[in-house]
């Protein structure tokens, strides 16, 4: 199931949903026929689109709303923190290529900083799919919970099979006592491809997929620190707010320290090009991800990595 | 139908309170005096003629809705809602108050305001999404958002219209109060705003300039919502910052206002014409 057929499912059964866009329509192509009135696209008004879905949640609706992740979380940050924070409304925020999914926009469409700015609004919750599996089956849940949510949206397609979400919990894919891989969103492709690796060198693995950001699973995270050697943060975001600073919040939390090595954006934007490119450059694929873990490089194949089409 | 409106008398009895009100709130911290004198008139003529929102009513669906978006002026709002038994009159004792909610800025654990502003350019677009949902529902409430002239420098308000007027909401009204001036000069002498009436026009709405300290006018205006179907009804209210009180109308170094007992005590014998003040608490407050 895609994220839009989910999406005009639940719309459907339910009167409460209305669905809007600051005219980012990538996502929602085919719901204005079936949703009618309950389906409204602002424009080019990412403020505006939130203003108004916080007075159409004080009406009793569930406004699910649609912009690109920098729009979404920057432009319009201030109304998203006054207007769905401070209130506490059920706003729910789908962010169209987040992360390296903006691929060959350049720094404005880049969204690095968005898992930073959304979990540090009070009543916020903040999700980050492996996949579009993932997504189907997260969303649900993250739609009936009566906080507003950010949802870093990713419909790329994997062979993986994921477990039933529960809103709060992460994924564990794989225990390992030499290396951990805590991961979210996209990247866990080529997680899945650094865990094979690193078995094949004879590393016992572990990988977890957070799905969930805020609420956090601590005792997801306690648990790997403790029992892996090295625990790995792997993200397409920058390295200050988002895993990194969570696992070290979580760890200072409990009085506790831990070998991390982290994979994130220092300090920096990266460079605009086609998806598998940006990667490659920015060392984001599988392969490259091993062998930083390993400490040298190996023969084998890196998997072709699919190139997102291009939608506004 | 041109409507006649009988109990101005009342209107003016009323208003003369919740200026008194004002007044009050403005020592012991201080709140914007000039703002909420220049709205006190347009928002006791909405509650008392215009809207459907009595203590009873508070939170039915069919009631009308009205927004404070400058929300500075809420020291108006908290002074209507005491005189029309929304809010207990001893209550404004408590402005600022670390036990009690009443602030500079509106909050809804005020029973009565819909929504918290303070940050300007946002209640125009909450406005919207409660007219569209009213719209989607077929229902007959009115929306109201008043905002500041000041605050029309925010490109959020002529998003809002923008979109307001694509969305053919011509059961939302933006009511502006046009009292001249913003937090530090007059709103000509830094962004002008003028001609006001023609931008709101060429923006799509149907616009109305009334002076918004007659109730005749008010009651004029109003009287005629919708203005023109499938139009967003605009009213630019003229108005005079610091309205009743000679010593302090129309003067940029009169925004907020943190006055001493002497002070407020003049103030109100200045607004019933039996004074006129000595005005010795520092002037220009800007926060």
């Amino acid at each position: 199931m895609s994220y839009e057929e989910l999406l005009t499912e639940i719309a459907l059964s339910d009167e409460r949903f209305i669905v809007m866009t600051a005219e980012n329509r990538a996502l929602v192509r085919n719901i204005p026929a079936k949703l009618g009135s309950r389906f409204i696209d602002t424009g080019i008004t990412e403020q505006t689109m939130i203003g108004a879905a916080a007075g159409l949640a004080l009406r009793g609706r569930i406004p699910v709303v649609h912009a690109l992740a920098s729009f979404l979380t920057m432009r319009a940050f201030e109304f998203v923190r006054t207007d769905a924070g401070i209130p506490n409304l059920p706003l729910k925020l789908s962010s169209f290529i987040p992360g390296f999914l903006s691929d060959g926009n350049g720094p404005t469409h880049q969204a690095v900083e968005d898992i930073a700015l959304m979990r540090g609004i009070p009543n916020m919750t903040v999700f980050a799919p492996a996949d579009e599996d993932d997504l189907v089956k997260m969303l649900p849940q993250i739609w009936n919970h009566p906080n507003p949510s950010y949802v870093r949206i990713n419909t790329r397609k994997t062979d993986y099979q994921h477990s039933p979400f529960e809103l709060g919990k992460a994924e564990v894919i794989a225990e390992g006592d030499d290396v951990t891989i805590l991961t979210y969103g996209l990247l866990f492709e080529q997680a899945l491809i650094a865990v094979e690796i690193l078995k094949k060198e004879g590393l016992s693995v572990g990988l977890v997929n957070l799905r969930s950001l805020k609420p956090v699973d601590e005792q997801a995270i306690l648990h790997v620190t403790r029992n892996s050697k090295l625990t790995v943060t792997l993200e397409d975001h920058f390295l200050t707010g988002g895993l990194y600073s969570i696992v070290a919040e979580v760890l200072l939390k409990h009085s506790l320290t831990a070998n991390v090595l982290p994979f994130a954006l220092n300090e920096k934007w990266f460079k605009p090009s086609l998806l598998p490119n940006v990667m490659e450059h920015e060392g984001f694929t599988g392969k490259q991800i091993a062998e930083k873990i390993l400490g040298y490089n190996t023969r084998f194949h890196q998997p072709e990595i699919s190139i997102p089409q291009f939608s506004e | 139908m041109q409507s006649v409106i009988t109990n101005t008398n009342q209107l003016e009895a009323t208003a003369l309170k919740v200026r008194e009100h004002i007044i009050k709130m403005s020592t012991d911290g201080g709140c914007f005096v000039g703002a909420s004198l220049s709205a006190a008139d347009l928002i006791v003529y909405l509650y008392s003629e215009f809207l459907n929102v009595n203590p009873n009513n508070l939170t039915d669906p069919s009631r009308d809705y009205l927004f404070l978006s400058k929300g500075h002026d809420v020291p108006a709002l908290y002074g209507t809602f005491a005189e029309l038994g929304l809010l207990d009159k001893d209550r404004l004792k408590n402005h600022l108050s670390i036990s009690d909610n009443i602030y500079w800025h509106p909050n809804t654990k005020i029973p009565g305001i819909e929504f918290h502003s303070g940050s300007l350019g946002h209640l125009p677009s909450v406005a919207i999404g409660v007219a569209m949902d009213i719209k989607i529902r077929g229902g007959n409430n009115k929306v109201i958002c008043i905002m500041g002239d000041g605050e029309l420098n925010e490109g959020t308000c002529w998003e809002a219209v923008l979109v307001a007027s694509a969305y053919k909401l011509d059961n939302l009204i933006f009511v502006i109060d046009r009292n001249q001036f913003q937090a530090n000069m007059a709103t000509e002498d830094l962004i002008p705003l003028e001609p006001l009436h023609d931008k709101f026009t060429a923006f799509g709405a149907s616009v109305k300039r009334i002076n918004g300290h007659s109730f005749e006018a008010l009651h004029e205006a109003f009287s005629a919502y919708p203005f023109e179907k499938g139009k967003l009804n605009v009213v630019i209210a003229d108005t005079v910052r610091g309205k009743g009180l000679p010593s302090i109308e129309r003067r940029a170094d009169r925004w907020f206002c943190n006055f001493n007992a002497t002070e407020v005590e003049d103030l109100l014998k200045e607004l019933h014409g039996e004074h006129t003040t000595q005005l010795t608490s520092e002037t220009l407050v800007v926060r």
